[in-house]
């Protein structure tokens, strides 16, 4: 009975991999990731290092994708940057979902009127729209990238409780779930090793799109000077300055943009590629 | 009345007072005294402060502080600006409609766009134009769109000098300005809700055109472009209608960006320059509106929903 | 019939040249409250040459000519006689004479929260002598007194309006300039309409003024270019080649009578005990590492010019044998080290969201990293800087001065003990006693020598780094005529007048 659960995961596998786009989005996320694990190596230059006679210098040998109005090399300010964005993904997914998946696990399993008072929070949570609700809490906390992922990750947490709760109502109603109910097991017990499993899939989807979500989150936070501050380098401050010298230094605003729209369609991608792959039904 | 919908209408009470809850804690939440900020001048003597603050309720247990706050909402007031000493409903009344202007625009263009690409791309499933609509609807939702702003600013306002880069002028004042100022914002605002009921278009369209009804329109003799229009397109519009309401939040949260890229002197960029201001009551102002906002429209978009559906209707 | 026709023409094409003209003026950012009393902000003073007139103002050559008043004697060295204008009224209607200035002064004086104490405290009493004449009676002769006339100490307010408006004044001001107050949208414009009865109508040649703030440069250029603004009372030096190749724009530079300073919290509060605010030693070691040559090349294009005085080199009272220093990290290692303290030391500035300031911020963080500083900027709006810096809610503050044409203007009100503008509250006998001769002595000579005295003690004590110099440069329409260029950079709007 136990390779029941086995199967399924193989042969979504063998979906995802069929796609081709998707795939290849999965290759660029890994190079980002890579880029910002390996950035000390790969970046030419100090990001935060100043040089008074090269400002704002177009794009040459030298410095391939041009420097700043301080001096500083784009080009390792842009790998350096991948560090601010990627962590912010990930931190802030991660705290959403920690908070957000135990909540849907409970309220869909619980039910009653658990599942209403959390899913009133939820709703009221999420009456606010993400973005203001990020800046009031950086408001609050104080502006600095910490910060910032804390409060992406308070503003995604309700949407993992949704997914989280609603493929937890879908799962229980699974014949074996509940058969393991009917033996006699505590609840937790098959909240955690009956159903948890089953709403995996769903949760990972929700995962990688908000992956993507909050690397533009963390960019529009440093774009509004919210999120993390100077000399250390994201790809939003970085826009934020290109903005002030659009006419002197155009090149300052093409590298950070495409930076972050690369890496935020790769995870949007691999995200729907997941959803097609895991969701036979699409 | 619908069963489900009195439903829904008796569970936006209970979500509102915890909308109320979120803010009253956000609000003691905020750094900075109030007494000592709006004291000004007076701040170093001590009866003024004691007395600020029995006007404000502070010295009161917090539970009656909350009861006080509801009612001055209730009444329309949202407290005082830290910054200009306004009171922040004349701000917000002069703000939002300037976003409601933009947004409107934007959301006609979304739907201009976004609706007609959908139906493209669920007509020709498979084929390119279903491909490059995907492709084109994922590249929007995957633009920054401040990045997007920028980019289109040095496009055609500093290479090409077609547009005003920035800045806002009110229809009443010059309706071609007007125009303008704001074309470019909306469409940058528009884009991302394009993207969004583009791909609702199409998978609306996708599983209409696939219902029974419409094959047996088809069985009947119907032509495809009857099939299209009579059945799918109204069954899929359904949705497409209502999402406008739901989207309130993108649009609210990317007028924040687009507002401070084109220096747009709107609902966003109010709570941007609050914080910068250190000005914590308008950031809890705006954070009320907009969740208050968007709470109405959801059960809004629920009813209308339910009205234009025939077959929710009896329940 | 034809004549008629032409006539006819002629007065159409007359009147609908003089249907409304509207100026359009960009401040670098927004004003605080419109007040005379209680501003403190270089473009509140732009939005008030609008809409308040002064006893005194300021020409090119920067002397004194009349305004409100139309001559002054001093009867002896501690009272000055003023003559004032005929027939002038405030927007109000109330007619200004002798009575209003008796009551403007004593407000400037007595108010709480007035910012002018500082300008005008050596005022003992004024007496009215008849309608059209005032006699301010001095405690002691303070030379720069009349030069304090010349800016908000001496523009004047109705006394019946004003009385009743109190502290909210602000919210719809009363003066007597050429402008009347209209309306103002905080962070977005402050509109202004043509005042009938203007003394000076004639003059006058605008129906309407906006004074939109706009703090990015960038902003502020496009809007410049694409004709949306008829003048930007600053322009960038980074963004002067751009203006020079418009052929539709022009450009005026004057020397400029400020500096932009670093203010430290030597004593206000509990943020004065910050390791950096409770040490000189690792204030100069700050000044060491900063080199200001530098930091004026990559941000103002080198237009700017170093200074570590606060009055600019341009004035005779500039002490030449004191000149701006070299960086020296050597330096600045060694009295780090001198003082003990561990590095690196987090220093907190506040740093108002304007174009220039944000980016000298980030060019002072680095120079200053090399030394064992972390320099942590803390972002916030430009008035609210100034309410922060009021309550002493700040570390260290990158903050300017518009100047003044008398070096008090520039000095009195920081340095000395007590002051209203003397954020630090930084307190010294040596610089207070030096400040005070130097008020009351007129001969140029002797006063820089008491200021270069008074220098030497600042210097060792540094609760306020000098870094330069700005430049007064002013962008505006071709279309444009009229416009003085006062080195106080203020915009005259007499005279002013945009062609069709």
């Amino acid at each position: 009975m136990a390779d029941r659960t086995i199967g399924p995961r193989y042969e979504a596998l063998a979906r995802f991999l069929e796609r081709r786009v998707a795939v290849a989005a999965l290759a660029v996320i890994v190079l980002f990731v890579l880029a910002a694990v390996f950035a000390p190596l790969l970046a030419p230059y100090d990001p935060t290092a100043t040089s008074w006679s090269a400002i704002r210098k177009a794009p040459s040998v030298a410095h391939w994708m041009g420097t700043d109005e301080n001096g500083r090399d784009v080009l390792s300010r842009v790998i350096f940057g991948a560090r601010a964005s990627l962590l912010a993904g990930a931190v802030a997914v991660a705290i959403a979902a920690g908070i957000g998946l135990p909540a849907g696990l409970l309220a869909g399993f619980a039910r009653g009127w658990i599942d209403a008072v959390l899913s009133r929070i939820v709703d009221a949570v999420l009456a606010c729209p993400f973005l203001i609700l990020a800046i009031a809490l950086a408001a609050i906390l104080g502006p600095n990238l910490t910060n910032a992922m804390i409060a992406i990750g308070i503003s995604s947490a309700p949407r993992f409780m949704r997914v989280a709760r609603a493929a937890t109502l879908e799962a229980a109603a699974l014949e074996y779930v509940e058969a393991a109910r009917a033996i006699g097991n505590p609840p937790w017990r098959v909240a955690v090793f009956h159903v948890l499993p089953n709403i995996v899939p769903p949760v990972l989807v929700q995962a990688t799109l908000a992956i993507a979500a909050a690397i533009i989150a963390e960019a529009s936070l440093s774009f509004l000077g919210l999120g993390q501050q100077p000399p250390d380098p994201s790809w939003g401050s970085m826009l934020n300055a290109a903005q002030r010298f659009l006419t002197q230094a155009p090149w300052l605003a093409v590298f950070p943009g495409l930076a972050i729209f690369l890496c935020v369609l790769s995870f949007n991608l691999v995200g729907d590629g997941l959803r097609d792959a895991l969701d036979p039904r699409a | 009345m619908n069963a489900q919908l009195a439903g829904r209408i008796a569970q936006v009470v209970p979500t509102l007072l915890l909308v109320s809850l979120l803010v009253f804690c956000l609000q003691h939440l905020m750094p900075g005294d109030p007494a000592i900020v709006l004291a000004g001048e007076e701040r170093g003597d001590p009866v003024v402060l004691a007395q600020i603050r029995a006007e404000l309720w502070l010295d009161r247990p917090l539970p009656l502080q909350y009861w006080h706050w509801i009612g001055q909402i209730a009444h329309g007031d949202f407290g005082i600006s830290w910054h200009t000493r306004e009171p922040i409903a004349k701000l917000i009344a002069q703000k939002l409609p300037v976003t409601l202007q933009v947004g409107g625009m934007a959301f006609v263009i979304a739907v201009l766009i976004g609706v007609p690409a959908g139906i493209v791309a669920a007509v020709c499933r498979g084929k390119v134009w279903d491909y490059a609509a995907t492709a084109a609807a994922l590249a929007g939702l995957s633009t920054p769109n401040f990045w997007l702003g920028i980019m289109l600013i040095l496009l055609l306002s500093v290479h090409l000098g077609w547009l005003p880069p920035s800045g806002f002028v009110p229809p009443s004042e010059d309706w071609r300005q007007s125009l303008a100022t704001t074309i470019m914002p909306a469409f940058v605002l528009g884009n991302a809700i394009a993207a969004i009921l583009m791909r609702h278009t199409r998978s609306a369209m996708l599983t209409a055109m696939s219902q029974d009804f419409v094959r047996t329109a088809r069985a009947k003799g119907l032509s495809e472009m009857g099939v299209i229009v009579g059945h799918a397109l109204r069954n899929a519009l359904l949705p497409v209608v209502t999402l406008g309401a739901l989207e309130l939040g993108t649009l609210l949260s990317g007028a924040v960006l687009t507002e401070q890229v084109f220096s747009i002197p709107g609902f966003g960029k109010m709570i941007v320059d609050a914080v910068f201001n250190r000005d914590y009551p308008v950031v809890q102002g705006v954070v009320l509106v907009t969740a208050f906002l968007t709470v109405m429209l959801n059960l809004a978009a629920d009813i209308l929903y339910v009205v234009i559906n025939p077959r929710l209707r009896d329940g | 019939m034809r004549r008629l026709l032409l006539a006819a023409a002629c007065l159409m094409s007359l009147l609908t040249a003089a249907q409304a003209q509207t100026l359009r003026i960009a401040l670098r950012e927004d004003a605080d409250g419109l007040d005379p009393t209680l501003a403190r902000s270089y473009v509140g003073r732009i939005v008030f040459a609008g809409l308040c007139d002064k006893l005194f103002d300021l020409n090119e050559k920067l002397e004194i000519v009349p305004q409100l008043a139309t001559g002054y004697e001093w009867a002896d060295p501690v009272t000055l006689v003023l003559h004032l204008r005929q027939g002038v009224t405030f927007h109000n209607g109330e007619p200004f004479d002798a009575t209003a200035v008796k009551y403007t002064l004593e407000r400037h004086l007595t108010m709480q929260g007035s910012f002018r104490r500082g300008e005008i405290g050596t005022i003992d009493h004024v007496d009215i002598v008849d309608p059209a004449t005032v006699r301010i009676v001095l405690k002691t002769p303070t030379s720069p007194l009349l030069a304090q006339l010349t800016d908000r100490a001496g523009m004047m307010l109705p006394p019946k309006a004003t009385e009743a408006a109190g502290k909210d004044f602000a919210q719809h001001p009363i003066c007597s300039g050429p402008f009347m107050f209209n309306e103002r949208v905080a962070q977005d414009r402050i509109v202004l309409d043509r005042f009938p009865g203007y003394w000076d109508a004639a003059n006058v040649h605008f129906d309407k003024v906006v004074y939109r703030p706009m703090p990015d440069s960038a902003v502020l250029m496009a809007n410049l270019r694409a004709n949306a603004i008829d003048l930007a009372e600053r322009v960038l030096p980074t963004d002067v080649a751009a203006v020079k190749a418009d052929t539709k724009l022009r450009l005026t530079t004057s020397p400029g009578l400020g500096y932009e300073g670093i203010t430290f919290n030597i004593d206000h509060g509990d943020r004065s005990k910050a390791p950096i605010n409770q040490n000189a030693l690792l204030r100069q070691a700050f000044e060491a590492a900063i080199d200001r040559q530098a930091l004026v090349e990559v941000v103002y294009a080198g237009m700017y010019q170093p200074n570590a005085q606060a009055i600019s080199p341009a004035s005779p009272f500039h002490v030449a044998e004191i000149p701006p220093p070299p960086r020296d990290l050597a330096r600045a290692k060694a009295l780090i080290k001198q003082a003990g303290v561990p590095t690196p030391i987090v220093v907190n500035i506040n740093v108002p969201t304007t174009a220039g300031p944000t980016q000298e911020a980030e060019v002072i963080q680095a120079m200053v990293r090399e030394a064992g500083f972390d320099l942590k900027i803390n972002l916030i709006e430009f008035a609210s800087s100034l309410s922060a810096a009021a309550q002493g809610n700040f570390e260290s503050w990158l903050i300017g001065w518009s100047g003044r044409a008398d070096p008090d203007g520039n000095l009195y009100a920081f340095l000395h003990t007590g002051t209203q503008q003397n954020d630090a509250r930084y307190s010294n006998a040596t610089v207070d006693a030096m400040l005070d001769q130097a008020r009351s002595v007129s001969d140029v000579a002797a006063r820089r020598a008491l200021y270069a005295k008074m220098w030497q003690q600042e210097r060792a004590d540094l609760p306020l780094i000098y870094l330069f110099t700005p430049v007064n440069i002013v962008g505006m329409s071709a279309k444009l005529s009229g416009f003085k260029p006062v080195p106080d950079g203020m915009i005259r709007l007499q005279g002013m007048a945009l062609a069709k």
